[in-house]
């Protein structure tokens, strides 16, 4: 795996890359970008993975001009145009699946496919989110994941002063994007049949953060649409199911 | 203005006396016991000799029961006749249309012929959770609203706004402040250093209130204001610096003691105490000072255990005891900074109607002379 900078206009941001093959782009949640994750690494073993740090998260540039989801969908749509990008595989999770469907809504030339994993962006009416900027890390822990040890595991890692910090501008970030409406963009939902490639929409069916019957919006809206529930599972499937998530994705990508 | 017949068991089980607090918890009628309490206070300070009496906004918490406070200016606008009155202040960032604010501040100006002093603050960090407004852009439009409201006051109308958050094609108020320019502006914050330096500006050189602090803290924020100033190029003059602090002054300092203890205990225990999610949401303030204030901040924010009436003694976050202590308390203080402008909050927490009166009593009578002979 390389870490590597990449610049689009005069926005630079951080990156990993690694794997060859035609390109997988993720774009990572709330929390920003993780480490090097198995699941990148999985993905990375047949496809070219890409997976940028969103302005304004972690050590990326945070430029003025970005100030809600559609400033973010627009840039990321200069960075394929910049990559010269052909028929990519677009993968976000949370806030990033969010990105990547305001993306698609605008403009699917250079897409392949898009694989959400419990995607932000969209509400349902009675079925209230969880409020993420008010629970304590504890509560956050808990509420992310089904296995507790995974929970446990978050909790027991005390952050570094330079993580801590990194954690504290990624929810700045979070905030700017996603506080007001709570993590949806009210026009979203109709227009998600402009997405014109083969999208598959994963969900934890335990996540108590987006519940599960978020994905009847997109199951209802998007045209070339698959919905795949996975058993015993948070909001993060790609962190707490990782190898299953990646073989789903990895199974979805090569048939497109 | 806390709601003082809370049932603190209850509360023990929240995890805030702020948003999310169950209001099955208020009663109206003991509610309505509690305003007509409040409202006599504050109009008994005129009667005392007190400059200015202050009410404030706060939302969704037993903490204050003013979520409109110029509803309450407005009601003792009638009550009285000479005294100023503060509203300290109302939170700009949290309207969508910042006319209202400079439209209802007239009127109150209109009515009181001039006594209304405008306090503008953001709110504290639980109101970005009550109304669903976007912390990360508190500041901006505290700035901005703020820009809006004083053009209100002081261009001729109709003129069009264009700003990023608010914009207006017609600008034009009726009824115009009583007061020429416009009522006199305070801030009132926790000190973040944003708004120090805004308040500090040549061009508006506004008061600055800090509250609920340690006096560690106090002196260091009203140093940041002369700071400020001077890096602009001018000396901040001691009306510029203020100091709002629970005061509770008894005949010994015994007696101080033992009779504000449960009081100034449940103001910064039950009322006051906020998570850190609740109390600095991202972004409303900038990163560093975010940062600075999670070190420093011992007075707010979440604790370790109960503050005790001594911690808050020895802090110097609430003045308690004999005339005599409370003057040299203050004295202190002001020796250090120069300040000029001390809001006394002489009921806080569960503090009764009775010991109110007799603190408000003995502060007008044995410390506010020596106050103004300086």
């Amino acid at each position: 795996m390389q870490e590597a900078s990449l610049t689009t206009r005069d926005v630079t941001v951080r990156l990993f890359r690694a794997g060859r093959g035609r390109m997988l782009i993720f774009l990572h949640g709330a929390a920003g970008l993780p480490g090097w994750i198995p699941f990148f690494e999985q993905l990375s073993t047949k496809y070219e993975v890409l997976a940028p740090e969103h302005p304004g998260f972690g050590t990326s540039a945070n430029p003025p001009w970005i100030r809600n989801v559609a400033d973010v969908a627009m840039y990321y749509l200069d960075v394929l145009d910049s990559l010269n990008a052909q028929k990519v595989h677009l993968v976000g999770n949370s806030l990033g699946g969010w990105i990547a469907a305001e993306a698609a809504v605008r403009n699917c030339t250079r897409l392949a496919s898009l694989s959400l994993i419990a995607p932000a962006g969209v509400r349902v009416k009675g079925v209230p989110m969880g409020d993420n900027f008010i629970w304590s890390p504890q509560e956050s822990a808990q509420n992310l994941f089904y296995d507790r040890s995974f929970s446990e595991r978050m909790l027991e890692q005390a952050p570094s002063e330079k993580e801590a910090e990194i954690q504290l501008i990624n929810r700045f970030a979070a905030a700017r994007l996603g506080w007001e409406p709570r993590w949806f963009n009210p026009a979203l939902e109709r227009w998600l049949h402009r997405i014109e490639v083969p999208t598959l929409v994963l969900w934890g069916d335990n996540d108590k953060f987006l519940p599960r019957q978020y994905a009847e919006v997109w199951q209802k809206n998007v045209p070339q649409v698959t919905v795949d529930v996975i058993p015993q599972c948070g909001h993060l499937p790609h962190v707490e199911k990782a190898e299953l998530t990646a073989r789903k994705i990895l199974a979805f990508v090569d048939r497109h | 203005m806390p709601y003082r017949p809370l049932d603190m068991a209850e509360r023990a089980k929240q995890r805030s006396a702020w948003v999310v607090l169950p209001n099955r918890l208020y009663d109206p009628k003991r509610g309505a016991d509690e305003y007509e309490s409040y409202i006599g206070q504050l109009v008994y300070a005129e009667e005392l000799g007190f400059d200015v009496i202050s009410v404030n906004e706060h939302h969704q918490t037993a903490y204050g029961m003013m979520p409109a406070p110029n509803l309450i200016a407005s009601a003792l606008i009638q009550r009285t006749k000479r005294v100023k009155i503060a509203i300290l202040g109302r939170a700009l960032p949290l309207v969508n249309n910042p006319v209202w604010i400079a439209e209802e501040f007239s009127m109150l100006d209109n009515l009181s012929r001039g006594r209304i002093i405008a306090g503008f603050v953001r709110g504290i960090g639980t109101e970005y959770h009550a109304t669903g407004l976007n912390p990360a852009f508190s500041q901006e439009r505290f700035q901005e609203a703020h820009d809006l409201i004083v053009a209100a006051w002081t261009r001729p109308g109709p003129f069009e706004f264009e700003g990023e958050h608010y914009n207006f094609r017609y600008v034009n108020l009726w009824p115009r402040p009583y007061q020429t320019p416009h009522p006199p502006i305070w801030i009132p914050s926790q000190g973040s250093s944003e708004t120090i330096r805004w308040a500090s500006h040549p061009a508006r050189k506004y008061p600055f209130l800090i509250t609920f602090s340690a006096q560690d803290l106090v002196v260091r924020y009203l140093e940041m204001y002369r700071e400020e100033a001077r890096k602009h190029g001018y000396e901040a003059d001691g009306n510029q610096l203020g100091w709002a602090v629970p005061i509770y002054v008894a005949d010994s300092d015994e007696r101080a003691r033992a009779e504000a203890a449960r009081a100034i205990e449940s103001l910064f225990n039950d009322y006051l105490n906020n998570p850190w999610e609740m109390l600095l949401p991202p972004g409303y303030m900038s990163l560093s000072s975010m940062q600075r204030t999670m070190k420093v901040r011992k007075s707010l924010g979440t604790q370790a255990r109960r503050q005790t009436i001594d911690d808050l003694m020895t802090s110097g976050t609430a003045i308690i005891g004999s005339p005599k202590t409370v003057r040299e308390r203050i004295k202190r203080v002001r020796e250090a900074t120069g300040f000029n402008r001390l809001v006394t909050m002489l009921q806080f927490g569960v503090l009764p109607d009775e010991l109110t009166r007799r603190n408000m009593e003995m502060f007008a009578a044995e410390v506010m002379p020596h106050l103004r002979r300086g």
